[in-house]
């Protein structure tokens, strides 16, 4: 594992208004680093002086050993990013404009043909290469965000909320493209759609107010649920009070919850104490008790509730 | 210089692609002109120069150079693709100076297509060209002084409307400051020297040196290093506003 990105004491204020409060990281080639939080946790900020646009009030990164304080070009040659909104000149194509994006970073002539086709066939916008980006619907001006951030190849990718306004389709093809160039790369995407770390993520760190409060595997995450190895058990309205009394007389159960009551079904959640694996014992408490369920599974645990209970009333 | 190149290629396009190019073409066209004849009565004074066509340059750009040069930073401010620009592997210097060639080679364009009436006056009579060179090379630093002055402005708004107005508002204080009209009201009590080193700032001063044919070296230096300063004031407000 080699380090591409590292944040050192990563600090920025706006007058009196700390936005990213002394950050440190590194992020490997290979891994895919889901930087979560809640609005205006600093996400954008830090990627922004990641990429040389803000100014750190104190601090620094580095990107494949180079300084951004003190060489902002040469980090910016090997870092491609997608900035929030992803920003685009509307008056522009998508050719001219990655064919401009490609000349600003040195590509020569030659080549850059070469890499304006490879990235637009990656990103599959071959099709609205002619027509002018302002007129291009919201999915495809996002595409041609990321074409420009990978055009050059880059070592470290920084792309920050790269699925947002995608259909679930191409929101599908786009982590399946993440997950493809994770392997020679260092990225790192900002979002705010858990299921995304889930999907595409090796690696999470959740901010808050400007502060890391975690960082681990999505996993290492979920184990932290109070859901975690949950079993869900869905049963006849009938038996609710048959069925939970068997549960909580289940000693590895910490309580019982009825998630949710319908007409002829009910959604019950036995919570075991301390996340220990209780599915075996529970399907074999209620067989023993007679007691038929229609459904029944585990939980690996509920990254929405971790990222609630780390990131609220600090 | 790549990238500067290409930023100014970008830019010149962009000119192009909307209407503005075209509108600010015929316009200037048409009011150059318009005063040139009516204003400056070009036929009656009977005289084979183009005297009267550039000493109405600087009024003409008061108004139409602001326009040229309000969009260049203030709409990269108002999309965010300042965010993009800015982190592409080019320095500020270099993205300053490519959006200011970008316009100012536009402004040459526009210059140059009033080439017709050097004819005219070429066929009518036969004109010192020297002073008419001279001339066209006093309107375009005129043109590239107020452009340094718009590319400035415009970096320190996001509002198109407000770069234009206030543009507009500095170049003509710079061009004023050489008149009587501005001159009178130092002139009842400070000092000479004051006096001299306000009317030596005047844009106007040194344009009409050119015109009449004499190319002073220190007229061209004036010019030239308004835009360098307006241009590093340029580069120092690009770097200290990024975020906002």
């Amino acid at each position: 594992m080699s380090e591409m990105l590292r944040i050192r004491d990563l600090t920025k204020r706006f007058g009196a208004l700390t936005a990213v409060d002394n950050i440190s990281l590194a992020v490997d080639r290979g891994e895919v680093l889901g930087f979560l939080g809640p609005n205006g946790a600093g996400k954008s900020t830090t990627m922004k002086m990641v990429t040389g646009f803000l100014t750190p009030t104190s601090g620094t990164a580095e990107v494949c050993g180079f300084d951004v304080t003190r060489d902002p070009i040469e980090v910016k040659r090997r870092v491609g990013y997608l900035p929030e909104g992803a920003p685009l000149y509307e008056d522009m194509t998508p050719l001219s404009f990655l064919s401009f994006v490609g000349e600003v970073r040195g590509i020569a002539g030659a080549d850059r043909a070469g890499a304006i086709e490879r990235a637009a066939g990656l990103i599959n916008i071959g099709e609205v290469m002619h027509q002018p980006i302002g007129t291009l619907s919201k999915g495809y001006k996002r595409r041609v965000g990321l074409a420009q951030a990978i055009i050059h190849d880059p070592e470290v990718l920084i792309l920050d909320e790269p699925t947002d306004g995608l259909d679930p389709n191409q929101k599908h093809e786009v982590r399946g493209l993440i997950s493809k160039m994770a392997e020679d790369k260092a990225i790192v995407i900002s979002t705010h759609l858990l299921e995304e770390v889930e999907a595409v993520c090796t690696r999470a760190t959740i901010i808050s107010r400007g502060r890391i409060v975690t960082d681990g595997t999505p996993e290492a995450l979920l184990a932290r649920s109070r859901y975690r190895n949950a079993v869900n058990v869905r049963t006849a309205v009938a038996q609710i009070e048959a069925v939970t009394a068997a549960l909580a007389g289940i000693e590895a159960v910490d309580r019982v919850e009825t998630a949710s009551r319908g007409e002829a079904t009910a959604h019950l959640v036995a919570v075991p104490a301390n996340g220990a694996v209780i599915l075996p014992i529970v399907s074999e408490t209620l067989r023993a008790g007679g007691l038929g369920v229609e459904e029944i599974s585990a939980e690996r645990g509920r990254l929405d509730e971790v990222f609630r209970a780390l990131t609220v009333g600090e | 210089m790549r990238a500067t190149a290409a930023i100014c290629k970008r830019e010149l396009i962009a000119y192009f692609t909307t209407p503005l190019a075209y509108v600010f073409i015929v316009i200037f066209l048409a009011l150059t002109g318009a005063v040139t004849f009516y204003f400056g009565a070009f036929f009656d004074r009977g005289q084979a120069d183009l005297q009267v066509f550039f000493s109405f340059h600087p009024w003409l750009y008061l108004f139409l150079i602001p326009a040229v040069g309000m969009r260049l930073w203030a709409e990269e401010r108002k999309t965010g693709t300042i965010e993009l620009l800015m982190t592409l592997p080019v320095s500020t210097t270099h993205a300053v100076l490519g959006k200011f060639l970008a316009s100012w080679i536009f402004a040459a364009i526009a210059l140059a297509l009033t080439f017709p009436i050097w004819i005219t006056v070429n066929y009518l009579g036969g004109p010192d060209n020297g002073v008419i060179v001279a001339g066209y090379i006093a309107s375009f630093l005129m043109a590239g002084a107020f452009l340094s002055i718009g590319c400035f402005v415009s970096a320190l708004t996001r509002n198109q409307v407000i770069a234009f107005v206030i543009a507009a508002a500095v170049c003509f204080v710079f061009m004023m400051s050489g008149l009587e009209l501005v001159l009178a009201a130092f002139k009842g009590w400070a000092p000479e020297f004051a006096v001299d080193l306000i009317a030596s700032l005047s844009f106007l001063t040194h344009f009409e040196g050119i015109i009449r044919g004499v190319v002073d070296i220190r007229d061209v230096i004036y010019l030239v290093s308004a835009m360098v300063i307006f241009l590093f004031a340029n580069r120092l407000v690009i770097d200290l506003k990024r975020g906002d």
